[in-house]
């Protein structure tokens, strides 16, 4: 069962305490825009084996959604961070590049 | 026979007798006795059937891993099947049945099985039974299910009487094993300053230690298990446990611990288990080793025990399993049961050691006290049905070929020790074949890991591989160190403990025994005792191409019953190695799943169970509700009421008079269910504008609109009312079921989209108890309360007010679900229940009728309001509902909106909503189908549309219905055909949804 | 206010803790940025606490604030007091973006007197209970059986439980069975 920290209470949350949101830093596209783009924003989503970004709410807790990088096979945490974001922070970038190079995920890297 | 002995016996207390009784015959043991020791003590070898040749079981093991006894335990309301005698203590009053057999133990009908057992080998049952059909369902399957199986299932209308919780424990340390190398390990790991957590299932602390002897530093290891113990206890940041099992290690270090706080003494009051949830920075597994059995023929005749066992009930319970014992062995271990037991001053004809250049200083010692010693020696087979009477004996090297009758009647075999890797291995932890040891052991480098990426379990003492006393002892002083070290506690623990005990020479791998043993010997060699399967069986299923380890489990079943394999894996695969040609690691073995041992229902439950089995949510009105007998209905997690029948009054009758008697007069709903979320900020409108399909920030302060929620997917979720409070301030009610989801939506889309927009929301929900006064005089009521003026130009149709009414601070909505003249009042919980007597107490002279849902329904449905959840599944669109005068078009965007611009979503041919009316006037069947003529894609009866609610309607008094049809609202008056569960159809009209007062005069009044 | 009926009309327990529902306690729920002293500067006036920092609790003369999350706060106060000083404050907040709900009705509120307390609540929540990690100044917001709750330490011997009022019943229900006389842990060390 996962532990993850919530950055905004800064409690080391256990899953029960918390709800999953599925992928994260997805970019919302509304009236105007085509199918392919509608359908791409609504349907389609990552399903890496290795690193991946995900949403999360501290739902049991502070109510905070935030964000988590993790490996999806390992379950190693690289780090929680804030759900006001459009991406992941650099420094937790590198740290995940250190631990895995190489890893791809949509267009970061 | 077995017998108790006048000597030996360190864990039990001959000054304390005790009654038990073993199918109804009484018995006596000792306090510190467990079942298993009891009834070898009352010479009772004979514990159960196999499950599935009902052959005669004994006791084989003396732990956790016993596969044969297993018994029925206690009676009535506390039968428990499938409790493993040797870990059962005995207590007072105990009562033990035996399983698997009819119609007694010792005459047992289906052992006729027994006789056919070579044809009922692996897959018997998967080749015979297929044709014809119809029979496995009604006659092979009874029969199967008659004579296979093991304990009985408690009665269906048994109720546990007893209690279980949980406790949620944190540690830097867990430590899973209380024998010397947990004790090491604690010592070791304490001392290095970490919290530590140490668990040991049984009763007592030191495993198998005291009984293998050996010194630690220079005392009887019980010394020194008392001393570490007390150690322990001493030291403020250590904690010990004793039974409490280690039943599983999970991702990021949880470990479920299960304690069994009563099961001993059952007369005990309090939870009789606990569920420890454990979060630990590092886990040391100190969970020892087990036993092999040998694979020979006769290997499951009682009397046949695993070496260690005759060892621990001998030296732990003065038990001895028999009076003339042969070892039969592949290791020196063995050798220390046989000295055991010759100096308990029992008979021991025969060592029969299989390695032709047998054993070390272990051998010599038995050889010195006279015992016989026989090399390259085999059993051949065993003979006895019910009990053992003699062995055969030949060369290991050799073909069966018998050479000698020993006659005895006890045989303690030993194949080796495979170290308890399960708790590693739960969370990804791997092995490796160690060659020497003939066993699998943890890889260090393969570790399971946690969330920071790094190993997080450490195995310790002969978990970890290692066998010699001394060296158990460095190594679980080292994984303590270890453990303590990588939680972030430096300092160092010192010394492990010296362990001394005699040198052993190595292992020689038995698979088969003798080496060459024919099909006859194989097809009587055992490899699950508890599932029935044999050595013929895995060689016939890889024969059959079950290549795969896992394959093979499941098609012969080895090592999936409630011992999950704990004696039969190893001898299994490498039995499958043999078969296919190829090495063990090879192979591999099959995953290993929590729990270790079964644990009870009752501790996964902890305590949700009767009034606390789940959430009850109960508004301020809910005790006079229950009081006044309503019915109930779930929704969600709350109770409303359906209806207030009458003594004497149908349900069907009490909605019906409810439906009058407001549509008449004047009704009162408990509506506090209603979600209730105020949103504020400069933002808000911009973002209820988002939220819902109509445009809300146009609503003026001290009005109310009624709007739409969709989800991004363009789908219908909730509906309700907005009352705006001020020019920064709205009030959103929700559906009764959708208060915390669409406060978490708002709060998932101001969160995480629109971060940079002011808006807080508060989900304000419980706050009010909202009282709904429905009904032609329902002004007249709230007049006569006074305080505040609610005449309809004062407070109009979609107005809202505050004020004091009747003494109560109120919010009044004048909003309307049912059509009628209506006031949704809300005032604070607390004072709900006072505020809702004082209505019922003034509305008697206009005989107010409390209402209950279905009432609502109704009166909803006669003015074709919709319902979410009826007539929205999560596929339909407002559109599809002709809410389309609720949907903005002047709007940019909301949620939902480019979704519904798909093109399924504009298509025509969606079915869309109207009202039903049968040509009968009966009543439609819910979720009835229209069917069409032709059929569709699949070969079904087409359909052409579904009724979403349907009631009769006491104001019209007839059926009425709501149902997406195709193309519906431009077929008014057709006739469609729906289905009835009978297989008939019945008739119904389109007609207009609005079945009731169309230009809407009640409510606006 | 005769007419005021708690969700259980103050329901107590006596085990291996005492439980109470408490009568009395009003509660202020605000939304808005708690770095602000825009905001903490209001609450400081009409509620005499120094808004506390991360999960923190600060208390005084009778009233009282609980860090809920960086932009919500609960604050305590007299029950039959929390709507004039919920108008208070909003009045003062009335430039600053913030929201301000008069929230005492809706939650129940329980007391736990008794050493055992830390047992009782570690039965029910995820939290590492033991002395010296969770301490009196501290707010968890959790999960307790089946229903969010939030909980903190008055003293070593006094903790406060807050749930929603609608499942009032089932938090005395998990609370009193935790608190079963002969269900002791003893696993805590003081």
């Amino acid at each position: 069962m996962l532990l993850l920290t919530c950055p905004y209470c800064g409690v080391a949350a256990e899953e029960t305490e918390l709800h999953a949101g599925g992928e994260a830093h997805l970019k919302r596209f509304g009236p105007g825009s085509t199918d392919e783009e509608f359908q791409t924003y609504l349907f389609q989503r990552e399903n890496p084996r290795g690193v991946h970004f995900e949403r999360w709410r501290h739902a049991n807790g502070c109510g905070k959604w935030f964000h988590a990088a993790r490996d999806t096979v390992t379950l190693e945490v690289f780090g929680t961070y804030s759900a006001q974001t459009l991406e992941p922070p650099e420094d937790l970038l590198k740290k995940i590049r250190d631990k895995r190079p190489g890893f791809e995920w949509r267009d970061i890297a | 026979m077995s017998t108790r002995l006048s000597t030996h016996g360190r864990l039990i207390n001959r000054g304390k007798q005790i009654s038990f009784s073993f199918n109804n015959t009484r018995m006596t043991g000792f306090e510190g006795d467990t079942l298993a020791s009891a009834l070898l003590a009352n010479d009772q070898m004979l514990m159960g059937r196999s499950f599935k040749y009902h052959r005669p079981r004994g006791v084989v093991a003396s732990g956790s891993e016993e596969p044969n006894a297993l018994v029925n335990l206690g009676e009535g309301d506390r039968l428990e099947p499938n409790q493993r005698a040797t870990t059962t203590e005995l207590f007072p009053g105990l009562k033990a049945t035996s399983q698997n057999h009819w119609p007694s133990l010792n005459r047992d009908i289906g052992v006729v099985n027994n006789s056919l057992s070579r044809f009922l080998p692996a897959g018997f049952y998967y080749k015979t039974f297929i044709q014809p059909r119809a029979f496995w369902k009604h006659v092979y399957e009874p029969i199967i299910r008659h004579s296979a199986g093991l304990g009985k299932a408690p009665r269906a209308d048994a109720r546990d009487p007893d209690t279980y919780e949980h406790f949620y424990a944190f540690t830097d340390v867990a430590i899973i094993g209380g024998g010397v190398a947990g004790l090491q390990a604690a010592l070791s790991a304490g001392r290095a300053g970490a919290k530590v957590l140490l668990l040991e299932q049984t009763a007592h602390w030191g495993g198998r230690a005291p009984v293998d002897g050996g010194t630690i530093d220079g005392m009887a290891p019980d010394v020194w298990v008392a001393e570490a113990v007390a150690a322990l206890q001493e030291m403020p940041n250590v904690t010990l446990r004793n039974r409490v099992m280690g039943a599983g290690v999970y991702d990021h270090g949880y470990v479920l611990g299960y304690e069994r706080l009563t099961d001993h003494a059952p007369q005990t009051p309090g939870p009789r288990h606990r569920l420890w949830r454990i979060r630990a920075k590092q886990i040391v597994t100190a969970t020892g080793a087990i036993e092999r059995p040998l694979c020979f023929s006769g290997n499951d005749v009682p009397g046949v025990l695993l070496a260690s066992a005759a060892r621990d009930y001998l030296v732990n319970y003065g038990v001895a399993p028999g009076e003339r014992t042969v070892i039969v062995t592949n290791n020196d271990d063995a050798y220390r049961t046989a000295i055991a037991l010759v100096e308990a001053g029992l008979d021991v004809p025969a060592i029969l050691d299989a390695r032709p250049q047998g054993g070390g200083a272990l051998m010599e010692e038995a050889k010195a006290l006279g015992i016989r010693v026989e090399l390259d020696a085999a059993v051949v087979k065993v003979k006895g049905m019910k009990r053992v009477l003699s062995v055969l004996r030949g060369k290991q090297s050799g073909d069966g070929t018998v050479e000698e009758e020993i006659f005895c009647d006890a045989v303690a075999m030993s194949g080796g020790w495979s170290p308890v890797v399960h708790l590693w291995s739960h969370c990804g932890g791997k092995l490796t074949w160690d060659e020497a040891q003939a066993a699998f052991r943890p890889d260090a480098k393969r570790a399971p890991t946690g969330a920071d990426g790094e190993a997080f379990v450490i195995p310790a003492g002969s978990a970890d591989g290692e066998m010699a006393l001394a060296k158990v002892l460095e190594n679980a002083a080292a994984a303590g160190q270890s453990a303590a070290g990588r939680a972030g506690f430096e300092k160092q623990a010192g010394e492990a403990a010296k362990g001394e005990a005699p040198d052993e020479a190595p292992i020689t791998p038995v698979w088969m025994m003798p080496k060459g043993a024919d099909y006859k010997l194989r097809s009587k060699a055992w490899l699950d005792y508890q599932n029935d399967v044999k050595v013929s069986d895995v060689q016939l299923a890889a024969r059959e191409g079950f290549e795969s380890v896992e394959h093979t489990k499941r098609y012969t079943t080895l090592g999936m019953a409630t011992d999950q394999g704990k004696l039969s894996n190893i001898n299994g695969l490498a039995t499958l190695a043999n078969a296919l040609g190829e090495n063990i690691p090879q192979v591999g073995t099959t995953t290993f799943r929590p729990p270790f041992t079964p644990i009870s229902f009752g501790a996964i439950a902890g305590e949700a169970r009767g009034d606390i089995f789940q959430p009850l949510r109960r508004t301020p009105i809910h005790d006079w509700i229950d009081a006044k007998g309503a019915h109930w209905e779930p929704v969600g997690h709350w109770r409303r009421p359906y209806a207030f029948p009458n003594d004497g009054e149908s349900v069907h009758d009490a909605v019906q008079r409810e439906v009058n008697a407001t549509r008449k007069s004047l009704g009162l709903l408990d509506a506090s269910t209603l979600g209730k979320i105020i949103v504020k900020g400069p933002d808000a409108g911009k973002f209820l504008d988002m939220l819902y399909t109509n445009m809300m920030s146009t609503l003026k302060p001290g009005k109310c609109r009624y709007g739409l929620m969709c989800t991004e997917n363009g789908f219908l979720t909730d509906d309700g009312v907005v009352a705006r409070l001020d020019e920064d301030t709205f009030l959103c009610h929700t559906t009764t079921g959708g208060a915390d989801r669409i406060h978490a939506h708002m709060e998932e889309w101001l969160q995480t989209e629109w971060w940079d927009w002011k808006v807080w929301t508060v989900n304000a929900t419980e706050q009010f108890a909202q009282v709904a006064v429905v009904g032609p005089n329902a002004r007249k009521l709230l007049e006569k309360l006074g305080g505040m003026d609610v005449s309809a130009e004062t407070l109009p149709f979609m107005g809202w007010a505050d004020g004091t009414l009747g003494g109560f601070p109120v919010r009044i909505f004048r909003i309307s679900f049912s059509g009628e003249l209506s006031f949704e009042i809300a005032t604070p919980a607390n004072l709900g229940r006072a505020f809702w007597d004082k209505l019922l107490d003034a509305g008697g002279e206009w005989n107010i009728t409390p209402y209950g849902t279905e009432a609502l329904h109704i009166m909803r449905a006669e003015k074709g309001f919709i319902m979410i959840g009826d007539e929205t599944d999560g596929t339909v669109i407002p559109q599809d509902l002709g809410l389309n005068w609720a949907i903005s078009k002047k709007k940019e965007d909301y949620l939902g909106k480019r979704a519904q611009a798909r093109s399924h979503m504009t298509d025509p041919r969606r079915w869309k909503l109207v009202g039903l009316e049968t040509l009968d006037g009966s009543v439609l069947p819910d979720g009835a189908y229209a069917v069409a003529p032709g059929t569709n894609a699949n070969g079904q009866a087409a359909t052409e549309g579904r009724v979403t609610s349907t009631y009769h309607s006491p104001t019209l008094g007839r059926g009425i219905a709501m149902g997406l049809v195709l193309n519906g609202p431009d077929r008014m008056g057709d006739v469609l055909k729906f289905t009835k569960g009978d297989g008939g159809t019945v008739e119904a009209k389109i007609v207009d949804p609005v079945f009731f007062d169309r230009e809407g005069e009640k409510q606006n009044v | 206010m005769s007419d005021v009926q708690l969700a259980l009309g103050g329901a107590s327990f006596d085990g291996l803790v005492k439980i109470e529902e408490l009568a009395g306690q009003g509660m202020i729920t605000l939304r808005g940025d708690l770095g602000d002293t825009a905001i903490t500067g209001p609450v400081r006036e009409v509620f005499g606490v120094d808004m506390p920092g991360q999960r923190g609790t600060a208390f005084a003369d009778g009233k009282g604030a609980l860090w809920m999350s960086p932009d919500e706060a609960l604050l305590l106060c007299d029950y039959d007091e929390a709507q004039k000083l919920a108008d208070d404050l909003a009045a003062k907040l009335s430039d600053v973006h913030a929201l301000v709900v008069n929230t005492s009705d809706a939650r129940s509120v329980f007391r736990l007197k008794g050493r055992a307390l830390r047992e009782v609540l570690a039965k029910l929540a995820p939290v590492d209970m033991s002395p010296g990690t969770f301490e009196p100044g501290e707010v968890r917001r959790t999960r307790m059986a089946q229903v969010a709750a939030a909980f903190w330490m008055d003293d070593a011997g006094t903790a406060r439980v807050v749930c929603f009022r609608s499942v009032a019943a089932y938090m005395f229900g998990i609370l009193s069975s935790a608190a079963d006389e002969n269900a002791a842990v003893n696993h805590f060390a003081n």
